[in-house]
């Protein structure tokens, strides 16, 4: 399976770069409005917004 | 052998164990807790094993509860989250297996929590019981501030925060120390730096190496030990009279700690995840 090497950003529309090994649930960040973005769906690629850390996120 | 790797976000931490996983030739299937129906009256798919990465404690909680209901095997267990994802738990568990922790007092009104604060001595540090990354910790320098803090907490949050966690300050050097426990082992520690009282590298302390003393060996592995053993990250902070364990973590991060030490910590999780599921296949091949 190939896939594209950029994809985007739903904030901004800019081109955001993509490694090959990206895993679905990934979270990346868009290098120009600063945006973290959650690879949704990795073929074809969809990124959407990330969910806002919540109160019991950690470790 | 059948593995579940349970998880939200793919995290550098995920990515790595999943890739330590292949690199040994395992077969897993990756669990989305955000996917995840669980029927009571029915037996989950029968892993061997569950490693549970999630980012919610509460989602992790009651997964791994229901997993163990049904003979699951899960790293970690639902005993040692329930006790680790509440500071209070961990801190009631330590006390009781005599590790040394911060002296701390539990208060359920702003009053008696004023009363304990005093009795401990300014300054203190009053944490949510439930929480990480170092979020919402404060220190307590006067009573001024210890009475505007506890008026807040009980107004502005939610009724956890009204359950009140006071801490005695420890006057450590600008870093703490953690550690890493795998099974029974204490397999490396890094200081945490940081010119603020909270040395959290969520928070943007950074970390070093620090070698495993025999010190810091036994008392990780006691920490762990009294919480119930698993893959665990153990807080310890430096204080006058010897070390102390803050905190216990069983879901830890660790992209900060695999150059810095050298220790390939996904790799060492994975065989601890395989001796789980051997144990487990084992077990379901000999009849009761």
């Amino acid at each position: 399976m190939s896939i594209a090497m950029t994809a985007t950003c739903p904030e901004c529309e800019a081109r955001v770069k993509l490694t090959p090994d990206l895993e679905k649930g990934e979270i990346l960040q868009c290098t120009d409005c600063g945006a973290e973005l959650e690879v949704a769906e990795t073929n074809p690629v969809e990124l959407r917004l990330a969910p806002e850390e919540e109160e019991d996120w950690g470790e | 052998m059948k593995i579940g790797v349970l998880c939200s976000r793919i995290r550098v931490e995920e990515k790595l164990l999943f890739e330590a996983l292949s690199k040994r030739g395992l077969v897993f299937d990756r669990i989305d807790d955000r996917e995840l129906i669980f029927d009571l009256e029915r037996a989950p798919v029968a892993y061997d094993v569950v490693l549970e990465r999630c980012l919610h404690h509460s989602r992790a909680l009651y997964a791994l509860r229901l997993l163990n209901d049904w003979g699951v095997r899960t790293v970690n267990r639902y005993e040692v989250a329930l006790t680790c994802g509440d500071k209070i738990n961990t801190s009631a568990a330590l006390a009781r297996a005599g590790v040394p922790t911060p002296r701390t007092l539990v208060a359920f009104t702003p009053e008696s929590a004023l009363e304990a604060i005093e009795s401990l001595g300014y300054p203190v540090v009053l944490k949510p019981a439930i929480g990480s990354w170092g979020r919402l910790l404060a220190k307590v320098s006067d009573r001024e501030a210890a009475e505007a803090l506890l008026e807040h907490k009980e107004t502005l949050g939610s009724y956890q925060h009204a359950i009140f966690y006071v801490q005695e300050y420890v006057n450590k050097p600008a870093r703490d120390i953690r550690s890493f426990v795998v099974g029974d082992e204490t397999i490396c520690a890094i200081y945490r730096e940081s010119q603020h009282w909270i040395t959290n590298t969520a928070r943007g302390g950074r970390a070093r190496n620090c070698p495993v003393t025999p010190e810091i060996a036994n008392l990780s592995a006691a920490a762990a030990r009294a919480v119930g053993g698993g893959v665990l990250a153990i807080d310890l902070l430096e204080g006058s009279g010897g070390m102390l364990v803050s905190e216990v973590n069983y879901t830890m991060e660790f992209r900060n700690s695999i150059e810095t030490t050298g220790v390939d910590i996904p790799g060492k999780i994975v065989d601890h995840v395989v001796k789980v599921g051997r144990a487990a296949e084992l077990e379901a091949a000999v009849p009761a």
